[in-house]
């Protein structure tokens, strides 16, 4: 009885299963499967080719005593601090401001956005080429009479990462200017009408009421940004090139340079597990509560 | 404009503004316009910069119109600029990025509209597995994949080779793709389906008949979306693409990081201009499509 | 270099390679990062000798430097879809593809046209050799070791041009007070820890420099001579541009032709640029090998490899390239545009100017003839070593005696 139904059961649904492999295979093999496989030779010995010379944590151990990797960790911390907080405090700002029914609204919608639509190599030229000590906006200054003005941020060690805080800014605020935007616009119009009536002024509901409601947006564009940051190269390779010395390095960069550049496939697996270990640190809580709000909602 | 339809349901929620000289508006358009200015002033630098004579680039003056208006820089960014001993420009580059966008971005999207399809109408055991494994794919940084994928290339043979980047801007472009197929299919009345089954239709016929005439704009976005995507990259292009189908972000690094002589900084932005115009035109003609998209995307999820 | 004389060299060498016998034309990828002006130039010479033998040169240039174009040459021979024929440092990477078996074996052709008998320095093919096998074309001699000094910027400045490292520092102020910057660099790692290198060299003495870089001599590597040479590291890294935002070696060699710099430590290959800027050595610019002190070049130079492939057709086009590659006409051509030497002792550099001449005479005593960092450290010590000299260069604040703690940490830890 039960083995003649076993077959129908997996049949049924068959096209649905097929037209799913794809799906099934990139996140089984390429996802997890590589992955895996990362992971698993970060603890090996592996040159330009992976061997399987197990050697512990003798990769992990050199990867935290490099100074150019505690300098990659340092800056996509100072990246991705400041891009999160700028981000989010003038996408939101923006956001408001366009809200109030004002003319011109897709026009200044299309301005705040078109740079995401370029790609970080783009965007990382165009700003070099602004920053520019010698010939960018610090000449211009300079000609209006102030002699001494300079723009250090792309020949300083300390501030040429900012430099990339503010190219990544001009490309991504418009984002999470339009997410919020939409977050504004889910908002039930009778809130407004309620908080007209108590007499409550726009800024206040605007924090304390119309914010604390738009708590998954802004968690959803915090994920979103978030993950843009810890991916962050291309920007770097068109803008500092990681320099002055190593001073703007980013840990995407380390990876890519030890795997192939420099031969030392182990040490750039294991700087891969520690980015991949820290995304997944932020994810799992994060899809967890999603997944338990989505459970409530379906109760 | 939306703005000046105060009726729809979706319009701007703001007090209503009295006066038009209102302190209140004079700050508003205030703050707005001096943004604006900061996100226009690059774009307006690029331009001005392109088509300038590299002599009055040098006398420092980037926000200073062209005197003499050349478009020589542009002739030479797209037609002959070199890197090495191939002197051809950045068209190499544009037709490798035609070539690699036009399958990469059909294929994606026939595969992720599909499996929206039967995530929101077929569930089977685990699909739900999957698909929660798909997403967080998207999480996970690429440079823990890259090595790995290099040798599961060369087991296909797909190596360095325009099948082997298609392959790879398919598999990258699946979860958020799927995602916005999935959420957009899932807006779709229950009812229409089932109705669907009752006639006798299939798996494919409801989605080709029944679906896909209905559910235009979301291809329309998930276009968007891939286009834009994949032009732009440039990591997966370098490694994956192989040196003779370079797409043209790499060709553009290749151009500007190539001096022989002088630098020419007209022929860096003319040819960085030229690398995001395909991107930029498809932003402006959709406009508002484009907004929906990664909105879409985005907060649904 | 006179245009006639290169037209008739490559139809020589088109002739002898007509008389080969091959079926078809094959078309070849070749990978290198040879983008300035100069170094164009010259992979044009063999580009046209190619094809004028009836094959076709596919040009993969890949800008930015080695650091840049290694991962993408890497990453495609491990891909397994090869190119042709690519550019690639000799050394330890190279050892690892050649004993996976990725790289063609050159031994057959080697013995057949007899390279052993002109290959000089012998070292040279020895540096492409695994196992008794060759699996490289050495194609020139280039070293490290020089300082390039703009007359223009020192008549400028009304100072006598300096004989050496020395005198170049004790007049940098001089050269600073006429609006002239001492030292053009660019910032590319490879730059900067070349630069170190020929400091070492020459300031500390062949004898001390191998304690380090071959013994690996604790006592050299902590000790007072090596000390000196990060000093004189601090020093130099006072003498470059404030704010020096330039990247690429041909831009810094560009101020020095240009005269807005003094001095710059690079290379051989810099002399591409001064020739091709049309600066006559002696004239407009001077060269002091070894910075003047001591009279050491590394001659090491460029190698092409070309990866294993199935196709027999390809196989004898990338024998026909090697083979083009070594021979005379296209030795002499090619390196006189490159501004190096070439790995034949039996072809005459009479087109040679003051400054081959000065490095011709260096090399002739073998003492003096240092090993490159390629042979001697992996990739790996030398990224490490890279990162520490980057960023010491940038760092104004770091002392030198706690990067020279480092580097001999990183010395006495090298695999």
């Amino acid at each position: 009885m039960n083995t003649s139904k076993r077959p129908n059961l997996w049949l049924r649904n068959m096209s649905a299963k097929v037209a799913a492999v794809p799906m099934i295979a990139t996140a089984l093999i390429v996802f997890v499967g590589c992955s895996v496989w990362s992971v698993v030779y970060s603890f090996t010995s592996s040159r330009s080719l992976p061997k399987e010379n197990f050697v512990g944590l003798k990769q992990y151990e050199r990867l935290f005593s490099s100074n150019r990797w505690v300098e990659s960790v340092e800056n996509v911390f100072i990246f991705g601090i400041c891009t999160l907080v700028f981000s989010l405090i003038v996408g939101f700002s923006l956001a408001v401001l366009l809200d109030q029914k004002i003319r011109f609204e897709n026009t200044f919608r299309t301005i705040f956005l078109y740079p995401f639509a370029l790609s970080f190599m783009v965007t990382g030229l165009v700003w070099q080429w602004m920053l520019n000590p010698q010939l960018g906006v610090a000449s211009v200054v300079r000609n209006l009479g102030f002699e001494n003005f300079e723009i250090l941020l792309l020949s300083s060690r300390e501030y040429s990462i900012y430099a990339i805080v503010i190219a990544g800014l001009w490309q991504g605020t418009g984002l999470v200017m339009v997410l919020m935007l939409a977050g504004l616009r889910g908002i039930d119009q009778d809130i407004w009408k309620a908080s007209r009536v108590d007499g409550i002024p726009a800024w206040k509901t605007y924090l304390f009421i119309v914010v604390p409601m738009m708590r998954p947006v802004f968690v959803t564009t915090l994920v979103i940004i978030a993950s843009g940051i810890v991916k962050v190269y291309d920007l770097v390779l068109a803008m500092t090139q990681g320099g002055p010395g190593i001073s703007s390095e980013v840990p995407a960069k380390y990876v890519y340079d030890y795997m192939f550049g420099r031969a030392n496939l182990g040490q750039g697996l294991a700087a891969s597990t520690v980015m991949l270990s820290t995304v997944l640190i932020v994810l799992i809580p994060w899809s967890y509560m999603e997944f338990r709000d989505k459970q409530e909602k379906s109760v | 404009m939306r703005g000046v339809t105060p009726t729809t349901a979706i319009g701007p929620r703001g007090s209503k503004p009295k006066r038009i000289l209102s302190t209140r508006n004079i700050v508003v358009y205030g703050v707005l316009t001096v943004a604006a200015v900061y996100w226009v002033i690059p774009l307006y630098v690029m331009i001005v910069t392109s088509l300038k004579g590299l002599p009055e680039i040098r006398m420092g003056n980037i926000f200073a119109p062209p005197l003499q208006i050349t478009f020589e820089p542009w002739v030479k960014a797209w037609d002959s600029a070199c890197t090495g001993l191939s002197c051809e420009g950045l068209k190499v580059g544009f037709w490798n990025s035609v070539k690699i966008l036009i399958p990469s971005t059909f294929i994606s999207i026939a595969i992720a509209s599909v499996n929206g399809y039967a995530l929101s109408f077929w569930k089977f055991k685990g699909s739900e597995v999957f698909f929660t494994l798909l997403l967080l794919g998207a999480f996970i940084p690429y440079q823990v994949i890259i090595y790995p994928l290099v040798i599961l290339l060369r087991e296909l043979g797909l190596f360095a080779s325009l099948g082997g980047i298609v392959l790879i801007h398919t598999v990258f472009g699946m979860p958020i793709l799927t995602l916005l197929f999935r959420n957009y299919f899932a807006s779709v009345p229950m009812e229409l389906f089932k109705a669907a089954r009752v006639d006798g239709a299939g798996f494919w016929r409801i989605f080709l008949q029944i679906l896909l005439p209905m559910s235009l704009p979301i291809f329309v976005v998930a276009l968007i979306l891939q286009i834009t995507g994949i032009w732009n990259d440039f990591f997966f292009g370098v490694i994956y693409a192989g040196t003779l189908n370079f797409p043209m972000t790499v060709q553009l690094n290749n151009i500007v990081n190539t001096t022989q002589g002088v630098k020419e900084y007209n022929v860096n932005m003319a040819a960085t201009l030229l690398t995001g115009l395909l991107p930029l035109v498809v932003y402006f003609i959709s406009g508002k499509l484009f907004v929906r998209g990664i909105a879409a995307g985005a907060v649904k999820g | 270099m006179n245009k006639f004389k290169l037209v008739m060299l490559s139809g020589a060498w088109c002739a002898f390679a007509l008389g080969m016998v091959h079926s078809q034309a094959v078309e070849l990828e070749v990978t290198h990062w040879w983008t300035s002006g100069g170094e164009a130039a010259a992979v044009k010479v063999f580009a046209d000798a190619f094809n004028d033998g009836g094959d076709v040169w596919a040009d993969g240039a890949i800008a930015g430097g080695g650091s840049i174009a290694r991962p993408v040459i890497i990453s495609r021979i491990l891909g397994g879809e090869p190119m042709g024929a690519t550019q690639l440092n000799q050394g330890r990477q190279a050892e690892e593809l050649i004993e996976e078996g990725l790289m063609l074996d050159l031994t057959e052709l080697a013995e057949k046209e007899g390279w052993r008998d002109f290959v000089r320095p012998a070292k040279l093919l020895d540096s492409c050799t695994l196992d008794g096998k060759i699996y490289c074309v050495p194609i020139n001699i280039h070293s490290f070791q020089w300082m390039w000094v703009s007359l223009a910027a020192y008549n400028k400045a009304g100072l006598e041009p300096p004989a050496d490292w020395y005198e170049f520092v004790a007049s940098s102020q001089a050269l600073r007070g006429a609006g002239i910057v001492p030292l053009a660099v660019g910032g590319q790692a490879w730059q900067l820890s070349g630069m170190f290198g020929t400091l070492f060299a020459g300031l500390s003495g062949v004898d001390n420099w191998r304690k380090v870089y071959i013994d690996r001599d604790e006592d050299a590597l902590r000790g007072g001579i090596t000390a000196n040479v990060w000093r004189a590291f601090g020093d130099a890294r006072d003498l470059q541009a404030k704010n020096n935002t330039v990247q690429n070696w041909n831009d810094a060699t560009t101020q020095v032709i240009n005269g807005k710099a003094g001095a710059q430590i690079m290379g051989d290959w810099a002399q591409a640029e001064f020739a091709l800027a049309g600066l006559t050595a002696g004239k407009e610019y001077d060269c002091l090998p070894g910075l003047g002190i001591a009279p050491v070049l590394d001659a090491s130079g460029d190698a092409f490899y070309f990866p294993k492939v199935d196709d027999p057709e390809i196989v004898q086009a990338q024998l026909r390239m090697a083979s083009m590659m070594m021979s005379a006409e296209i030795q002499v051509a090619f390196n006189l545009v490159k501004g190096s030497l070439p790995i034949r002792g039996d072809v005459d550099m009479d087109e040679a100017n003051e400054c081959m001449n000065k490095g011709l005479a260096v090399l002739e005593n073998e003492n003096n003839v240092l090993p490159s960092g390629d042979q001697t450290f992996s990739p790996d010590t030398q990224g490490q070593l890279e990162d520490l000299i980057i960023e010491f260069w940038s760092d104004p604040d770091m002392d030198p005696a706690d990067a020279q703690a480092i580097f001999a940490d990183i010395i006495l830890d090298a695999d």
